[in-house]
């Protein structure tokens, strides 16, 4: 009946679980297991640092306490779990008195922004092309027009967000080079304000949405095919409905199933893709901040931005998984 | 079931059909030049062996032919409009409103996603429009009721359907309309013998029902014996024989119709299989004259040269074979005999 | 009827032009295989291209001008002027230099096949994993296959950059070979999910089932009956791999976390970002490791699409 079982719900749970406690772990083993110890490395390159940081000795101290070098490893361990899971992840070490948190919490929304308009615009307009394509109604003009735009397909995003910037930023001038809003702008609810971000906001969607609608345009094209052949497909043609009723009832709401699925898989290179963008537009988003934290050896900001992505990517992946069963009546039986 | 003259008028006429398939090594011959008629109220059967050509004179009709598939000649006439010259949109008006389909592949016939009822409501509506909206379920409950199923299958999914009840399913949807013409395209192979006997009994109570004409494709002959009141015996894209059931079984013309009767297994007597299975031409090349030439036991030298005229040796059995041209007075005995005798 | 039949070809015209019905099904010569798709030769000819020059540019440039002061600093490519500094193009440095006097053309020439060795690596480690787990969680089933399934569906959801970046941030100076270790970590789930529908759907099979009956090893029909029907799949795997593992070390490169000390195209980019390259005009330095960034990835796109409508037929019927 398409219903959620608990057998499915708990499975999807453990899933959530086990990718926030993996990834955390890889973060945590790898740098202990190269050889030296990068720890104490890195808390020499910060003292050789420190001269110039008014509170330097007070921030190694606590750094170093923080990360319990001395320690046992399986105490170091744990703590580091406790840590995370209490969302501590301690100060930035390049504005000493703000705390991760606080970092975070600025910079994340306009990450959810535009992520969310980037992927929602490349997920409709992909499912869209990849379905006109098959469907035998489309003018032979589109069907063959469609593939010239997926050369721009697995482009790294980053490329395709240089060449905007150099062409409609740059050479053109038609948008703004940098930044989320106009400098000088004050933040607010204002249609001016709105129409500003959504005015900064363009290109950088825009080389989300260039790069991977032809992903999900592919995908699309070979389920409608798949479909296409299916026998309820001779059916419905038999049964006289509209050319149109037949594409939206009969094969797109078969085809988009899988790519729901496919959705949640390529969350993660989609998080990442958009850090890359964010970065080459100096947009106000988590990609800057971990450029930034990169540039000033900030850890903690790198730790907690990079932990928090990869919570909210999980998370996401947790909700599309749950919704999924809405929209196919048949997973109840098969997944069970 | 008595004799086909009780009703002249033909509903449907096929006239020369030709459908090939293309293939890089030239166009298969799928059906090539089928003739017959299907009169009011009347169940057809269409048989043959697998490959024959017998579904894809259904789907001919249907005017369901796709790629590399194409209808390359031919009339098909429903109530005296051609179906081949008709335009997209009036075609589709026409399509389940006069020509239903029970389809072949019961299991993935309906849309998955969709309940039993909302394709057979999508389908009233398409062609009744909104209005048609009043009352629909209780139009749909006593469809489901008519083919055996209980209401609780109203708000079901195919996936939670029995083979069996989908089919039944399928059949509720052609009859929604009360169409003209029905085609049963195999519809009771995919399912197991005793379900098979059932949904074919509900077919069948509810053609009288609705006195609905019925083309009835498949290869069960005994199953076909039952169920139709004329017999059209196909063999690579081409009808070789049509006759009323009794006259079909009782004395079979065509010596492919003769090999296909004496292979019904019978629980009586132990028989040795005459047929030999599969087309032996090349479908893409078929060699000139009869098409059964390679196959025949009784082959002459003019069936090698030009194909058989269809002739009528009684009323309402017509045959493709030169055996039993007028002239020629001897060769019914001739056949009877080798009927019987390996 | 009539204009629709003279429309399409009739049987002996299809015979006169076998060329333009080969497309669609069927074989009948040794040319008229799936393999000689024409995604498929254009994606391996780029690639090929990029490679031989990457190999070979090696022998007719001097790449030891790719390090740093080993040319005039802002030179622009031949025949263009700097706009800020009006020095212009010279045949030296046929493709310009940089901020701290490298040339462009040794950069590339070096970068190009770092690149592709980052994304062999980690394919291949992916790919020998994949294949392992895959077979293993397809033909044992059971607890085995919940375990292999879990843990894909979670690698799988981890987006790998942010884990790679923390890394790397830690680790600082890697080299090429480390770097391609770590992404390796996250380049297996995708051939073991592959592999193991693909084992599961064939293992139902009518011929696997025939070589199970007439005593097959579990080992030789994976080698045999299973293996060569899954070398497309493998094939698009392995290269769908790799361009996800080159993406990974673009990624890492740009943002400053790659490898110091050789040169690679990412690396590039990062320092052309990082001194605004763009505002300076300087378009040949972000400008063609990005081209030549793009070219690859455009090349492993067509191979993949190639090697889709290898394994799946219809695919290709579709797209005559």
């Amino acid at each position: 009946m398409g219903g959620i079982t608990l057998g499915y719900f708990l499975r999807r749970l453990l899933i959530f679980v086990l990718t926030i406690w993996i990834a955390a772990t890889i973060i945590w083993v790898i740098p202990r297991a190269a050889p030296g110890d990068p720890i104490s490395a890195m808390v020499q390159r910060m003292i050789s640092q420190g001269g110039y940081v008014e509170n330097a000795d007070k921030i190694i101290e606590g750094w170093k306490e923080r990360f319990g070098l001395n320690d046992p490893l399986p105490v170091q361990y744990v703590r580091y779990l406790d840590n995370i899971v209490h969302f501590d992840f301690g100060y930035s070490l390049a504005y000493f008195p703000t705390s991760v948190n606080d970092i975070v919490g600025q910079a994340l929304p306009w990450t959810v922004g535009l992520l969310l308009v980037a992927v929602v615009i490349t997920f409709i307009l992909g499912n869209f092309l990849g379905a006109v394509m098959v469907w035998r109604n489309t003018p032979r003009l589109i069907k063959l027009l469609i593939p010239i735009g997926l050369i721009f397909t697995s482009l790294p995003s980053i490329l395709a967000a240089i060449f905007l910037i150099y062409i409609f930023a740059f050479l053109l001038k038609w948008f703004p080079l940098i930044g989320p809003y106009d400098i000088g702008t004050k933040p607010s609810l204002s249609l001016d304000f709105i129409g500003n971000v959504i005015y900064h906001g363009t290109l950088p969607a825009l080389s989300i949405v260039l790069v991977s609608f032809g992903y999900w345009a592919l995908g699309m094209r070979g389920m409608m095919i798949t479909v296409e052949g299916e026998d309820y497909m001779q059916l419905a043609r038999a049964k006289g409905l509209s050319p149109f009723y037949v594409l939206y009832r009969y094969m797109v709401r078969n085809a988009i199933l899988p790519q729901v699925t496919a959705f949640a898989i390529t969350l993660g290179t989609l998080v990442s893709g958009q850090i890359l963008v964010e970065y080459v537009f100096s947009y106000q988003g988590m990609g800057t901040v971990i450029y930034n934290a990169i540039l000033t050896q900030d850890f903690p900001v790198i730790q907690g931005t990079s932990f928090i992505l990869i919570l909210m990517t999980a998370l996401a992946v947790l909700i599309i998984d749950l919704i999924y069963p809405l929209l196919d009546p048949r997973i109840s039986y098969e997944r069970g | 079931m008595t004799e086909v003259k009780r009703n002249p008028i033909p509903v449907l006429r096929v006239r020369d059909l030709k459908i090939y398939y293309e293939t890089p090594k030239g166009d298969v011959l799928a059906v090539d030049g089928v003739d017959f008629e299907l009169f009011e109220g009347e169940t057809l059967g269409l048989v043959g062996e697998s490959g024959c050509g017998k579904s894809t004179t259904a789907m001919g009709i249907l005017q369901l032919i796709t790629p590399p598939g194409r209808i390359v000649d031919g009339e098909v006439l429903l109530e005296g409009h051609d179906l081949l010259k008709m335009p997209e949109e009036s075609l589709r008006a026409l399509r389940w409103l006069k020509l239903a389909l029970i389809p072949q592949g019961a299991m993935n016939s309906l849309n998955p996603t969709m309940r039993v009822s909302d394709q057979i409501k999508d389908v009233i509506i398409a062609h009744e429009g909104r209005a048609a909206k009043k009352g629909i379920k209780e139009r749909i409950l006593e469809l489901l009721s008519m083919v055996g199923l209980p209401g609780r299958v109203y708000d079901m999914y195919p996936h939670e359907l029995s083979g069996g009840m989908k089919q039944r399913a399928c059949i509720a949807m052609a009859i929604a309309l009360n169409p003209t013409v029905i085609i049963a395209d195999e519809s009771t192979s995919a399912l197991d013998v005793v379900v098979q006997r059932v949904v074919a009994q509900t077919m069948l109570k509810v053609k009288q029902m609705l006195g609905v004409s019925m083309i009835m494709i498949g290869h069960d002959m005994g199953l076909m014996a039952q169920m139709v009141d004329r017999i059209a015996v196909m063999y690579a894209g081409k009808i070789v024989e049509i006759a009323p059931v009794r006259e079909m079984f009782r004395d079979p013309k065509h010596p492919y119709s003769q090999l296909l009767i004496e292979s019904v297994p019978s629980l009586k007597e132990r028989k040795p299989l005459k047929i030999t299975e599969g087309i032996t031409h090349d479908p893409r090349n078929p060699p000139p004259g009869c098409i059964f030439q390679l196959r025949c036991p009784f082959v002459m030298d003019r069936c090698r040269v030009e194909p058989p005229p269809m002739i009528e040796v009684k009323p309402g059995q017509q045959v493709a074979c030169y055996l039993y041209e007028p002239t020629e007075d001897g060769s019914f005995a001739h056949v009877a005999d080798v009927a019987g005798n390996p | 009827m009539e204009t629709t039949d003279s429309s399409r070809s009739s049987p002996a015209a299809v015979l006169v032009a076998p060329a333009r019905v080969n497309k669609r099904m069927g074989r009948f010569n040794r040319w008229d295989t799936p393999w000689l798709n024409s995604k498929l030769i254009i994606g391996v000819a780029i690639i090929s291209a990029i490679l031989f020059v990457g190999i070979f540019g090696r022998l007719f440039w001097n790449t030891d001008l790719a390090f740093t002061g080993s040319s005039p600093l802002n030179l622009p490519p031949v025949g263009v002027t700097n706009t800020l500094t009006k020095q212009v193009g010279t045949w030296e440095h046929p493709f310009g230099t940089e901020n701290s006097g490298r040339d462009m053309l040794a950069l590339m020439i070096l970068g190009a096949p770092n690149s592709f060795l980052v994304g062999v690596i980690a394919a291949s480690i992916g790919m020998s994993v994949g294949i392992f787990l895959g077979f293993s969680a397809g033909f044992i089933g059971g607890r085995v296959d919940d375990v292999i399934r879990v843990f894909s569906d979670v690698t799988i959801t981890i987006p790998a950059l942010m884990v790679l970046i923390v890394i790397q941030s830690v680790l600082r100076q890697i080299d090429l070979t480390t770097m391609a270790l770590l992404i390796a970590l996250f380049a297996w789930p995708s051939p073991t999910r592959l592999i193991r529908s693909q084992v599961l759907t064939m293992r139902e099979s009518g011929y696997v089932q025939m070589a199970k009956l007439s005593g097959a090893s579990t080992f030789s029909i994976m080698f045999r009956e299973i293996m060569p029907n899954l070398i497309p799949y493998l094939f698009a795997s392995f290269i769908g791999n790799a361009t996800g593992a080159i993406l990974a070390a673009v990624g890492l490169e740009t943002l400053g976390l790659g490898p110091q000390r050789v040169p690679t195209l990412g690396g590039t980019i990062y320092f052309a970002l990082n001194s605004a390259a763009l505002l300076r005009n300087m378009w040949w330095w972000w400008g063609l490791p990005t081209l030549l960034l793009a070219i690859m990835f455009i090349g492993l796109l067509l191979i993949n699409l190639g090697l889709d409508e290898v394994a799946n037929p219809r695919l290709r019927q579709s797209s005559q």
